[in-house]
């Protein structure tokens, strides 16, 4: 047996098990302080945990090394990760990156040789419009240049605790821009429930429904369907629901916070200043489904926002807001926990993350059965963006006229944009829907823009011939990403990089998505190397199309979008960069042959192919 | 005798374990009827040692060193329809399993550390083909117009593929054909 390097597993564990009451749905939040801890999952606390958890040692391990801010293999003391949107890479994050590690003579991947640091690239962590940004043991810089990274790689060598910091490495600024009927008013904590509880819950949902409100996560699902459905489920299924509370079936409200897709940002801003109106719209949402508790899935690039969300939640429940009997209505019951994420894009789809809620790996469920029906331990579950229950609130405090009354006929009411890019002002835009592409970008002040990547890498990539379309789901759905190309970018290198963003964020359940994003990156990897051809181009579309039409859930069915729309709308970005218009190997043969040469210590004819 | 112009195929082997050949042989008496239609140029039943211009090409196993890239070339140059047979020849298969193995290690382990080595030296003579670091499919290396899968691919599959792509016809396996368990 390997010597054990840590004989006192069970007592350095045993607080971290207790906070969580030994609960195995809380898997990932107890890796998460283990990793804290131990800055790696020790086998030795997979072992621990298997054994008090009643789970299976493949089970814990399965758990600690889907999440990337997890890992079984020690990583450095302070892990500095940095962010490797398109738009950090275009603030130039690559040269950042390796002046950094020239500094701390450390290798991009690896741990330096005392356990001080490693460095890495992570994927977008949403401060797109004060990059280039990176996480220090998950805390956010921003605004990242050589003088800052110098203080870093100092603080580092010197040991100083990241919590000792100086607070100006971690500010992050709001930069709201054009704010609208969410970011502009003043909201009275409580008016939202207060109105609802005056009007009652089914007249409340009818108020949504009149409103049109759409799920402000990309897919524009009725609001008012799904909580109606979350409803009906539980009428439907009284008879067989597992009855926890006192007799009551069980149901829950999930707001997604589970920001993942690069370039969007729009959540991070409403939880840091708005979180009121997303705490108001969840409690609205469980009084009109009968729900009793409520979780707020918190992206694990945003975990600097627990402790200020946490104190929010502490001053509603103070405020009769949470609590038992709100708002002094009798048997009116709500709360809301906060769960963390761990670095798992995929967690943002609604079934991975409701499996990331129960503390298991993020992998999309089969449905249907929806969430509303079964979701969250198997309970009618509503799963809604930050944005919605935000829009929720107002609605239930204004009325469904009021918030149909803006935007477009399928489109009702705002939308939050984040922007970031080739722009003057980054930052936070909000919009009725039906806002032109035009007029967005007259506003954040760009020059010469030649295209925007709307809704990030799974959404679509408008060229400047369509700047006049329109920012709704009859034309352009989103969800909030607005990332802005100006002439002289290569749009290939978004397309690479979207397709390196894909293959990593493959959950790996599928065989088309695991197999074809890691096709698709290497095919991209290729042409970028100058060894492209016309027939690598053709198997992009192949595969594009076995991704989209083959994999289990959105993220392959997305995955070659940024691919396609280039070579359709920029194709001369790809052409100018292939070599030959016959076939090319997929990689450099003399190259592959160096090893054997130098062990071998050849170099005659025969040792090289050319 | 029909006056017909026979259609000339080449085979090899390259990373692989002539285990798609054998299966090829499966064909058992249809190999005759397999020779009324076909002539075998460049293969290991013929014992040609080089291709010359073919209709067909059939390849064998993967691309782990340099003189698979030279027989691998030579089978493009000289055949109009290139088909990868077998999962090695589709995806580096078995041989591949090496890819997560450094070179260096695996010449150490070989020829320096096996029990019963005494001084083992690295073979360098120029006639041995150099090694690559990684064993490769090989649609990386030449253009592949078919991929005939299966480990090894069945008798019947093999059949199946030949008859269509002689008939003329795209070859096209039944869902039989490319299940495994």
């Amino acid at each position: 047996m390997e010597p054990c390097e840590f004989p006192h597993i069970e007592e350095q564990l045993g607080p971290i098990l207790g906070r969580h009451g030994g609960d195995a749905t809380r898997l990932l939040q107890i890796l998460r302080e283990v990793q804290d801890c131990f800055h790696f999952i020790p086998p030795e606390a997979v072992s621990c945990l298997a054994s008090h958890l009643n789970l299976s040692r493949a089970e814990v391990e399965g758990v600690a090394g889907f999440y990337s801010f997890l890992s079984l293999t020690p990583r450095g003391e302070y892990r500095v990760l940095f962010s490797d949107n398109i738009t950090d890479n275009m603030l130039g994050k690559a040269e950042l990156m390796q002046y950094f590690c020239n500094k701390l003579w450390v290798e991009p991947g690896k741990v330096s040789e005392d356990n001080l640091v490693s460095v890495d690239s992570t994927s977008c962590t949403g401060m797109c419009d004060q990059g280039p940004a990176a996480l220090v043991n998950g805390w956010p810089l921003t605004s990242l240049d050589n003088n800052r990274l110098d203080l870093v790689a100092e603080l580092i060598r010197i040991r100083k605790p990241v919590a000792e910091w100086p607070e100006m490495l971690f500010e992050v600024r709001d930069n709201i821009r054009r704010p609208g009927m969410l970011l502009g008013e003043a909201f009275e904590p409580g008016a939202g429930i207060r109105a609802t509880l005056a009007r009652g819950a089914e007249a409340t949902l009818k108020e949504v429904d009149a409103s049109n409100l759409r799920g402000r996560g990309g897919a524009g699902f009725k609001t008012a369907s799904k909580w109606s459905f979350c409803h009906a489920a539980i009428a439907e299924e009284e008879g067989s629901m597992i009855c926890d509370v006192g007799g009551h079936p069980e149901r829950f409200i999930v707001c997604n916070a589970d920001e993942g897709e690069p370039g969007t940002f729009k959540d991070r801003v409403l939880l840091s200043s708005h979180a009121d109106l997303v705490f108001e719209g969840m409690t609205v949402g469980a009084r009109v489904v009968g729900a009793r508790k409520g979780f707020l899935y918190l992206r694990g690039e945003y975990r600097y926002l627990l402790k200020p969300l946490e104190a929010v939640l502490e001053r509603r429940r103070a405020a009769g807001l949470l609590g038992e009997n709100i708002l002094g209505e009798a048997g009116f019951v709500f709360d809301i926990e906060i769960h963390l994420g761990a670095g798992a894009y995929i967690c943002g789809e609604e079934s991975a993350l409701i499996e990331s809620l129960e503390g298991k790996r993020g992998r999309p469920r089969n449905r249907p059965p929806f969430p509303v029906t079964r979701g969250y331990l198997g309970r009618p579950t509503v799963v809604d963006n930050v944005e919605t229950f935000a829009c929720a609130a107002r609605i239930a405090e204004k009325g469904g006229a009021w918030f149909a009354a803006m935007g477009t006929a399928q489109s009702t009411g705002t939308k939050i944009l984040s922007i970031s890019g080739d722009c003057a002002r980054p930052g936070i835009y909000e919009y009725p829907f039906g806002v032109t592409v035009e007029e967005i970008l007259r506003d954040c002040g760009t020059e010469d823009a030649h295209a925007v990547q709307v809704s990030g890498p799974s959404g679509t990539l408008v060229s400047w011939q369509e700047f006049g379309r329109r920012i709704a789901f009859e034309d352009l759905p989103t969800a909030g990403a607005f990332m802005v190309f100006h002439r002289q970018r290569e749009m290939f290198a978004a397309a690479h990089n979207f397709a390196h963003f894909f293959a990593h964020e493959s959950c790996g359940f599928c065989t088309p998505c695991r197999v074809g994003t890691q096709l698709q990156k290497r095919i991209m990897d290729k042409i970028a190397g100058g060894h492209g051809t016309p027939a690598d181009l053709e198997e992009l579309k192949q595969l594009g199309h076995i991704l989209g039409t083959m994999s289990h859930c959105g993220l392959g069915h997305t995955a070659a979008n940024p691919v396609l729309d280039t070579l359709k709308k920029f194709p001369g970005t790809f052409e100018r960069k292939l070599k030959a218009l016959s076939f090319e190997p997929a990689f450099d043969l003399d190259g592959a042959l160096a090893t054997a040469r130098s062990i071998t210590g050849r170099d005659d004819e025969w040792a090289h192919l050319l | 005798m029909s006056d017909v112009k026979k259609v000339r195929i080449a085979t090899c082997s390259l990373a692989g374990c002539f285990g798609c050949h054998m299966s090829l042989l499966d064909i058992d008496e249809r190999l005759f009827d397999l020779l009324e239609a076909v002539e075998f140029d460049r293969t290991p039943l013929t014992d040609i040692k080089h291709c010359s211009p073919c209709d067909v090409g059939i390849v064998e196993g993967g691309v782990c060193n340099a003189e698979n890239v030279h027989v691998l070339k030579e089978f493009r140059k000289n055949c109009k329809v290139l088909v990868a047979m077998g999962a090695c020849a589709i995806t580096g298969g078995l041989p591949a399993m090496r890819n997560n193995i450094d070179l260096w290690d695996c010449f150490q382990e070989v020829y320096q550390y096996e029990g019963g080595l005494e001084g083992g030296q690295i073979p360098n003579d120029r006639e041995l083909p150099l090694p690559f670091d990684k064993v490769h499919p090989i649609y990386e290396v030449v253009k592949v117009d078919y991929f005939l899968p299966g480990c090894p691919p069945s008798g019947e599959a093999i059949w199946k593929f030949l008859t269509d792509l002689l008939a003329g016809r795209e070859p096209k396996l039944d869902y039989e054909q490319l299940h495994y368990d």
